[in-house]
């Protein structure tokens, strides 16, 4: 239906629909607009030749440019690699020793350990690696499977208790559960530990029950914890004569580890970490755990 | 003419509509169809397996529980996001996921690679309050998740309805897949060879919520977590993803 009326205002032809008297002009759309329509088009066309577009039955156009996503992040990747080489290789060929005698290269590893640090370990080890209970804190002095970096890697590596055929294994078992003890002596084996450690536990009242457990600690515990029970880390045996405790130090929660046993877990990062991102954590956490060998 | 066209289409309700359609399907003609055709939108790899009954119910609470909303579960093609989380993920790592939970957003991290991360004690600890061990997390607590008893008797029913969809599973898994997920979760019981047995040595069998009890949703969803990333090695190997399949005739 084609309508002749002219709009006699605007001098535009109107559509012909009329709302209550009111006519609609049959205005065209603008000219910047239709151009960048015909621009876009233009664009879309192209990228058709640029890049991957068209379906074709069982493969599809690949473009000129031959772009593909996963070489380019590759590209990427490898490129950002190559920027931090000039540090990297120097942390991949030197030993620990050399590495930590250098302050610009642990610069380096602090700044990039930091990183690695709150990815993958601050979930349990808190960002600043101070732990919590059930999880160790990495930022003291005490080590459970030794605290120079090689020690450190090596736990890194193969983990705690877990499936890696070279695991990290520490099994405390459970005494109480397992009837290896009866329920008194745990409590009095409890009482002597606690009193290791710390001197008030330890009063005129409960000598004799400290001597007893004294004498099941003799018979019981110091395969794994030795003589003077400050542990053994080829084993994974923890020190029980210092304040540092991983499943709480008092009373209640020492019969609660002897009596039920503890099997921590560390998992283990050799598929998810590099060799040198291993590397640098190993010196990260050797290092905020004050550096000792 | 086009202008004549146009008038006239314009004032038919139904020829309007089908247009209507036929312009608003080109994106998913062009962009969804041909990947049903395209050969190497899936890549081929021989060691994938299949999630066991136990994951399977996990998956099922992970949509239930929406954490889709919160995760996503797809590394993308760029280089932050392999440098965080790993390499990127595969067509082939969600082929048995139906639906797949790739996701869009991301309040917390992508779970594309999570398992084997954190250790069971960890999830389940985060999970009954996510502040325990991330203070700074705003992830709502699934406590209830440890006192709620999972419903094993569902589960032959559930691998069912994923063969329908596609996923290979043997009518041996089907009927036995109440007792396999009993068995994952109970690592002393006597139905816990059965499940390496049928879905691979790779499979963790443990008691994920140390609770030997009984099966809660708590040992399904951990179960589910810890196996995320780790049905193929495919992205870690590149020669298990070839982009395209070697031509046999050549």
């Amino acid at each position: 239906m084609e309508v002749n009326e002219v709009d006699p205002v605007s001098g535009r032809k109107t559509t012909g629909h009329i709302w209550n008297g009111i006519k609609e002009l049959d205005t065209p759309i603008p000219r910047g607009v239709l151009l960048f329509l015909i621009v876009t088009h233009l664009f879309a066309v192209l990228w058709w030749v640029l890049l991957p577009t068209w379906p074709i039955g069982r493969t599809y156009t690949k473009g000129v440019l031959g772009i593909d996503q996963k070489t380019t992040v590759e590209a990427s990747v490898k490129e950002s690699a190559i920027a931090r080489a000039p540090w990297v290789s120097r942390i991949e060929s030197l030993s620990y020793d050399e590495i930590r005698a250098d302050e610009q290269l642990m610069a380096s590893v602090r700044t990039t350990g930091h990183q690695l640090f709150g990815d993958n370990c601050a979930a349990c080890h808190g960002r600043e690696g101070k732990g919590r209970e059930n999880y160790p804190d990495l930022s003291d002095d005490d080590w459970i499977w030794g605290g120079g970096p090689e020690a450190i890697a090596q736990t890194l590596a193969v983990g705690i208790n877990t499936r890696h055929p070279e695991t990290r294994v520490g099994q405390m078992p459970a005494f109480g559960r397992d009837e290896m003890l009866d329920r008194q002596q745990v409590i009095d084996v409890a009482t002597y530990v606690s009193s290791l450690s710390d001197p008030s536990a330890s009063t005129a009242e409960n000598i004799d029950q400290i001597d007893k457990g004294r004498e099941v600690f003799r018979t019981t515990c110091i395969a794994c914890h030795g003589e003077d029970a400050k542990g053994n880390p080829e084993l994974g045996a923890p020190n029980l004569t210092d304040r540092r405790w991983i499943y709480g130090g008092s009373l209640q929660r020492i019969i609660a580890s002897i009596h039920g046993g503890r099997q921590g877990h560390m998992p283990t990062w050799d598929e998810r970490l590099t060799p040198t991102e291993i590397k640098v954590l190993a010196l990260y956490v050797n290092d905020i755990g004050q550096g000792k060998p | 003419m086009p202008e004549l066209m146009h008038k006239k289409l314009e004032r038919s309700a139904t020829g309007f509509m089908l247009a209507i359609i036929a312009a608003a399907s080109v994106g998913g003609i062009v962009e969804i169809a041909p990947l049903f055709t395209i050969d190497d939108t899936v890549e081929t790899v021989s060691d994938m397996r299949l999630y066991t009954p136990l994951e399977l119910a996990g998956r099922d609470i992970y949509v239930r529980e929406g954490c889709y909303a919160c995760h996503s579960q797809m590394i993308r093609t760029l280089r932050d996001e392999v440098e965080r989380y790993g390499p990127y993920s595969l067509a082939v790592e969600s082929q048995y996921d139906h639906p797949m939970l790739w996701g869009s957003k991301r309040t917390g991290p992508d779970l594309a690679r999570v398992g084997g991360k954190y250790s069971d004690f960890w999830h389940v600890a985060h999970l009954n309050n996510p502040r325990d061990v991330v203070p700074e997390s705003n992830m709502p607590s699934y406590r209830w998740l440890g006192t709620t008893r999972l419903k094993l008797s569902d589960l032959p029913l559930a691998l069912r309805a994923q063969r329908a969809v596609g996923v290979p599973y043997s009518d041996e898994m089907i009927e036995n897949a109440a007792g396999d997920a009993y068995g994952q979760a109970m690592p002393d019981s006597e139905q816990s060879s059965g499940v390496t047995e049928r879905y691979g040595e790779a499979t963790q069998v443990s008691a994920f919520d140390a609770v030997m009890t009984n099966v809660t949703e708590m040992d399904a969803l951990v179960a589910y977590l810890q196996v995320l990333g780790q049905l193929t090695r495919a992205a870690y190997e590149n020669t298990a993803a070839p982009e395209q399949m070697p031509d046999p005739d050549n």
